[in-house]
């Protein structure tokens, strides 16, 4: 993400707004999404105008306090703008590296600035890649080093998946902690990768410092078989784009280019083979073909859910251990941690440093 | 960041990645190989402007030049198609085709038809088309037309070096004859392509660009000049949709139907010649299908309805640019003189 356009403000200027509240809508290349207050206090000005592409890091607006005068805003706001300094095109952040596993090249994201305290490995879903967690790595990276891994048949990894089973991507994962000397670690995964990571856990308790459950499959048998079939079928992008807002409470956030992206992905050889082979093994039957027994994890649990989850019912939180921490968000959907961005990292911080 | 190649890499990569894949892919043209028959010069040339290069290195049973007589080579093409093998033949210049047409009309593009659909004819024939290089009538064509009036025929004009590897795979895999027409100018344009085999799929038009005001269809070259005027246009408040149809036969006809529906005007930019060119035929199923959707007069900007010029100040007229595209979107929104 280099740029954003300023789509729609949400809130009033000299409106009283707290830490989390959505003030502006911002459309990024990959997905729309709001931009939350990162502190307290009264909008005191809206910088940024309706449909300004703006560079990351530019100036919104400014939360002040009520009693701050009128003239130290402006002197703000003209000090930012004449020596704001947009970073440079290619300097956009850490660039995805490979790795070799078990002979296949594994793709992955490392934001390890910060090496103090237990590292975070991200997981994502069944057709997911890294990307999926473009709006979380960043800001968990602050208290602890964070992987972004893609499975095989994923992203930019190998397209190979084996047989293609949960027990097969929880020993990539495994694989992946060696060769990254990475002896214990938080676990986190999307839908499938949230399965992957409690089979992971099973198998591997003393690596295992907490998990974190996004929209997880691996917890109750319902799937949106659906959805699956629809997505593997998917090779042109009115299917694709129809496919892929299922994932969202909002469909309007599936951009142009987050289809083109994925049917990139797709059109790749070896790529739809993988993803059948993945399905016929994981969500055999129109069903999850394995339901882990959450009692047997024995690590803190955080699960995340978005209440309008059209492929893993969020009622699948049911089936968690009574200790562990649930977080239904409304009016979202299966891709809770991009359309509920914000209130996600929030209570993912907040559990990570609780179970630290 | 993804990896940058040029659109005539992106082609030659194509080609390498399903000759290695498919022993049955076959490349053959005029110096496809190098000079044949020049001590030292094997593998020198490849091709016209050498986008078979390095193809006899890594695959010497898979290439051979051919005698420069198109009517055979192309004839033996389609032969070598219904027969077990899928060859990529390379026309120089699409200007030259006119001495093949029995063999690529009556022949290739009728034996699915004729003999019941028993038989298949895998072949795919590359060629250059487009005027910019100086090289006057007989090497500045732009025939794409021809052969989409053609049924039987596909026929694919890539814009980018992208769509120009993918559709590349895609039209040695398809069971049916395809005219693959390559943009001489466009050879050295760079652009992100995965180093991984893939496929663009035919029919599905690319939308380059989105907008609410002007529908834009632009073929091959001509998607730089939409998207140069659609940028300055932007300036003025006019956003144009930019779609780039990526294979005229079959064509993604409702893509472009959808566009206009929503933005009510239509400009198709075409480098062919204006009478019979894809053009007219887009603005005619536009009007049939769309007229009461149409808030103006559909405009073309295509060349002029004469042969491409030697002389360069004359070529550079006749070749469409961003001005013309632009002045022809203002047209259709009153907001400007006609183009």
């Amino acid at each position: 993400m280099k740029e954003g356009t300023v789509v729609e403000w949400l809130v009033e200027e000299g409106a009283d707004i707290s830490h989390g509240d959505e003030l502006v809508e911002v459309e990024s290349e990959k997905i729309n999404n709001a931009v939350e207050a990162p502190t307290s206090g009264v909008l005191r000005r809206r910088v940024a105008k309706e449909g300004d592409v703006l560079p990351v890091g530019d100036l919104l607006g400014v939360i002040a306090d009520s009693d701050v005068p009128d003239s130290d805003i402006e002197a703000f706001v003209e000090e930012f703008q004449s020596t704001f300094v947009p970073e440079e095109e290619d300097a956009g952040g850490p660039a995805p590296e490979t790795v070799e596993v078990g002979g296949r090249s594994i793709q992955y994201l490392a934001m390890d600035e910060t090496d103090s305290g237990t590292p975070l490995i991200l997981i994502p879903g069944y057709g997911g890649d890294i990307n999926i967690f473009v709006f979380n790595q960043e800001t968990l990276s602050q208290d602890r080093a964070v992987y972004a891994i893609d499975m095989p048949g994923h992203g930019g990894s190998e397209k190979e998946v084996g047989d293609g089973s949960l027990d097969f991507f929880a020993g990539v994962v495994n694989g992946f902690m060696e060769e990254k000397g990475i002896g214990r670690a938080h676990l986190a995964g999307h839908s499938m990768g949230g399965a992957i990571a409690s089979v992971f856990t099973l198998d591997n308790p003393d690596k295992v410092a907490s998990l974190t459950l996004f929209a997880s499959a691996g917890f109750g048998e319902e799937i949106n078989s659906e959805y699956i079939e629809a997505f593997i079928a998917a090779n042109k992008r009115k299917d694709m784009k129809a496919a892929l807002q299922r994932l969202f409470a909002d469909p309007s956030l599936v951009t142009r280019d987050l289809v083109a992206d994925i049917l990139a992905y797709k059109r790749k050889d070896g790529v739809n083979e993988s993803l059948r082979t993945v399905a016929d093994s994981v969500f055999a039957d129109g069903k999850q073909s394995r339901v882990i027994d959450a009692s047997k994890l024995g690590v803190p649990i955080l699960a995340v859910w978005g209440d309008d989850d059209k492929i893993v019912p969020s009622s699948h939180s049911k089936n968690l251990p009574d200790d562990a921490k649930v977080e239904t968000i409304e009016n979202k959907g299966h891709m809770v941690q991009m359309e509920a961005a914000g209130p996600t990292n929030r209570v993912v911080s907040e559990f990570l440093s609780r179970v630290e | 960041m993804a990896r940058t190649i040029s659109y005539m890499a992106a082609i030659n990569e194509a080609m390498a990645q399903e000759m290695e894949r498919d022993p049955t892919v076959i490349v053959f043209g005029e110096d496809n190989v190098g000079g044949t028959g020049s001590p030292g010069e094997i593998d020198a040339w490849g091709g016209v402007m050498g986008v078979t290069k390095g193809l006899h290195g890594k695959f010497p049973n898979q290439i051979m030049d051919t005698p420069i007589s198109e009517s055979a080579f192309i004839g033996a093409a389609a032969g070598a198609a219904c027969s077990g093998l899928r060859p990529v033949a390379e026309l120089m210049f699409v200007d030259f085709m006119g001495v093949c047409f029995d063999q690529i009309f009556n022949q290739a593009a009728k034996f699915k038809y004729m003999f019941g659909g028993k038989a298949k004819t895998p072949m795919v024939i590359r060629t250059m088309y487009g005027a910019g290089i100086r090289a006057a009538s007989q090497h500045s064509q732009t025939l794409y037309p021809i052969f989409t009036h053609i049924p039987g025929l596909k026929v694919v004009v890539p814009s980018n070096p992208y769509d120009a590897k993918g559709l590349m795979i895609s039209a040695i895999r398809d069971d049916d004859p395809v005219i693959f027409l390559e943009n001489k100018v466009q050879y050295a344009e760079e652009g992100e392509v995965p180093e991984e085999s893939y496929t663009v799929p035919f029919a599905e038009a690319d939308i380059v660009r989105e907008g609410d005001d002007v529908t834009l269809v632009a073929i091959g070259r001509m998607v730089n000049m939409a998207k140069e005027a659609a940028e300055s246009l932007s300036g003025d408040g006019i956003e144009c949709e930019i779609i780039d149809p990526r294979t005229l036969s079959p064509l993604d006809d409702e893509t472009i139907f959808e566009s206009v529906e929503n933005t009510g005007r239509l400009v198709v930019v075409d480098e062919s010649n204006p009478r019979c060119s894809i053009a007219s035929d887009i603005v005619a199923m536009v009007s049939q299908n769309c007229f009461s959707d149409l808030k103006s007069a559909p405009q073309m900007v295509t060349a002029p309805h004469v042969p491409p010029p030697f002389s360069g100040v004359l070529e550079d007229l006749y070749v469409p640019d961003a001005e013309r595209v632009a002045a022809a979107v203002k047209a259709t929104t009153g907001a400007g003189a006609t183009a």
